[in-house]
């Protein structure tokens, strides 16, 4: 049972990671009131950012790379919906046209028409001493590569600051009521674009794990879906930091599902598995019913 | 960066076959889809499954054209169309009954299914659809009743563009001068006014052109297997369902103009492969500038909008 348990939550982890950043990122965008359909365009920029720094300067460049990347793309999202007041669906689908076309191009202009995959070294899962020996939750929690410890900070760490500081008691006014934000001396304006700020270094961030943690190397489409996987996240977390967090490790179960049926034998279609994280999805939406939880000004611009 | 530019051009315009039998022929698909997302958005419906919806659609016209091929060609192509369009009107249903009894976001569940339709073409092509000989990912070639009509001789301009432009004739009119064509404007200008004010049975107006829009995107998959590839691909569309949306919005959502619209991206799809052909040049920018048609048109509107309230403020205070 272990033999196979253990692979199986290992992957979860492992697929959950990149998810559960992306998510996380939306939610803070859409605690701020503003719906970022472009995050699939700043995985996928973070993806080709995260390839691009690595190759040149080493992984520690490659993540920095990716959420250059990542915050670059959203950037042009946040000219047009605070600063523009444009609607937020619109521009966002427009975003993520924009992302998996430029790096598309990019790719195939830097590396050749051919595409030829073009690797960089993953970086390698680390042990934590001592905890990494308890059966079952040892090798499946704590042997992860570094950007898995940087979520189990980070999941704490803004729940904390959503609830208890000034600046997440402001992101939580502009998104509820801008305009009783901004009568109490907030800027609903500034508070949104640095809330994109946030999210898009998160997107890209989720890209550069995606190529330096997982995959190893960069190839079109390779967001395959997880920026709206990652909407639908935050739906399923009824917007919150530790539901998101729960849903995304949801999915990873999901998507990792795939391995414990091949592991298994199943002689069923692979599509089937390709497919499952997106029905499950619709599933839980349609059992979720209403948006009770959503912020009230989520998509007015 | 010239050669580049000669070759697109060249590719689109430069003889009558780069006209009839490219450009005209990638801009069919435009013209459904760029209709059937105008005529959701009009209603206030954001449909962006247009492509998962072209995919089930032609899924559906494939198992036609392949099951049904003893029929005479008038009517099996008829019966590719009506299956085509039902199968696409049944996706976007899931999406439609989704967000009419679950409250699910359509711009959510529309993506999700898009991506689930590529699963199932890509399990059709490989499993009950497959070719024969189970060697390569796709159906075998249809029998010659189930290709759609050229529409002039020696061109592969076929019946699916004259479709299309009949279809965007007649849905402008039907928008502009019947009863059930206006209660979708209003229902699209203000949800709430229209419910109160006007008496119109929102939900079941904004359902209806859910399905509508998702007949008309699995008519133009229909329309792809019988008039341009005559077997089921899994590469059918190079993403025309997410171009469509530059369509209609470059059109300002007025049928009439999506025919202009679905020209120009048709002709830049057929220069764009005539530029990765003889220059090399990627076609994936055009993924690109169709991102960026949709930034400028939105800019533009907006900043239109806001000049046009700024004036009218500025009338009213000089009154």
């Amino acid at each position: 049972m272990e033999a196979i348990l253990v692979p199986f939550l290992q992957a979860t982890i492992r697929t959950a990671t990149p998810l559960a950043f992306a998510a996380l990122g939306e939610q803070v965008a859409e605690r701020a009131g503003v719906i970022f359909l472009g995050l699939e365009g700043a995985i996928i920029a973070g993806c080709l950012g995260a390839l691009v720094a690595s190759g040149l300067a080493g992984p520690v460049a490659g993540f920095a790379g990716g959420i250059g990347a990542g915050m670059l793309l959203t950037a042009v999202f946040a000219l047009f919906v605070v600063r523009l007041r444009t609607d937020q669906i619109i521009a966002g689908t427009a975003v993520t046209m924009l992302g998996l076309g430029l790096t598309g191009a990019l790719y195939r202009g830097l590396f050749g028409t051919g595409g030829a995959a073009l690797g960089t070294p993953t970086v390698a899962p680390i042990a934590l001493p001592g905890l990494s020996q308890i059966p079952v939750m040892g090798p499946t929690l704590f042997h992860q590569p570094l950007p898995t410890y940087g979520l189990y900070l980070l999941v704490p760490a803004l729940a904390w600051w959503i609830r208890r500081t000034h600046a997440g008691l402001a992101l939580r006014a502009t998104g509820e009521h801008a305009e009783a934000a901004a009568a109490a001396g907030i800027a609903p304006a500034r508070v949104r674009l640095a809330a994109l700020a946030f999210t898009g270094a998160m997107g890209g961030l989720c890209g550069a794990t995606l190529v330096l943690a997982q995959v190893g190397t960069f190839s079109e489409g390779m967001s395959a879906g997880r920026g709206f996987i990652a909407i639908a996240i935050v739906v399923l977390g009824r917007w919150s930091v530790w539901g998101t967090a729960g849903a995304s490790l949801l999915f990873g179960g999901a998507f990792a599902l795939q391995y414990l049926f091949q592991a298994a034998g199943l002689a069923l279609p692979y599509q089937l598995f390709t497919a499952f994280p997106y029905v499950l999805t619709l599933l839980l939406l349609a059992l979720q019913r209403g948006r009770s939880a959503a912020p009230a000004e989520l998509g007015r611009s | 960066m010239t050669d580049a530019l000669l070759a697109l051009l060249d590719g689109a315009f430069g003889s009558s076959y780069a006209i009839l039998s490219a450009t005209l022929v990638r801009a069919t698909p435009l013209l459904l889809l760029g209709l059937a997302v105008t005529l959701a958005f009009r209603a206030g419906v954001l449909n962006i499954g247009a492509e998962g919806q072209l995919i089930v659609g032609a899924i559906a016209a494939s198992a036609v054209a392949l099951g049904l091929d003893a029929l005479p060609r008038p009517v099996l192509v008829a019966a590719m169309a009506v299956a085509g369009a039902a199968a696409g009107a049944s996706w976007a249903g899931i999406a439609a009954v989704l967000r009419r009894r679950f409250g699910v976001l359509e711009v959510i569940s529309t993506i999700m299914l898009n991506f689930i339709a590529l699963a199932l073409v890509g399990w059709m092509v490989r499993g009950p659809l497959q070719e024969p000989t189970h060697v390569y990912p796709q159906s075998p070639t249809f029998a010659s009743q189930a290709h759609w009509p050229f529409l002039i001789p020696g061109q592969r301009l076929h019946l699916g563009f004259a479709l299309g432009i009949g279809l965007a004739i007649g849905a402008w009119a039907w928008l502009a001068f019947t009863a059930s064509g206006l209660r979708v404007r209003l229902v699209g200008a203000g949800a709430r006014a229209a419910a109160s004010a006007g008496g119109i049975d929102v939900a079941r107006t904004t359902f209806g052109m859910f399905l509508l829009s998702g007949a008309l995107a699995g008519l133009a998959g229909a329309s792809e297997v019988g008039g341009v590839t005559f077997a089921l691909y899994e590469g059918l569309s190079p993403g025309y369902g997410y171009t469509a949306i530059a369509v209609a919005l470059l059109a300002r959502l007025d049928p009439r103009w999506v025919i202009a619209s679905a020209i120009l991206f048709g002709a830049l799809e057929a220069g764009a492969a005539a530029m990765q052909r003889d220059a090399g040049v990627p076609s994936v920018v055009v993924q690109v500038f169709v991102a960026l048609t949709v930034l400028v048109v939105l800019a533009a509107t907006q900043l239109g909008a806001e000049s046009r309230a700024r004036a009218a403020i500025a009338r009213a205070e000089e009154a």
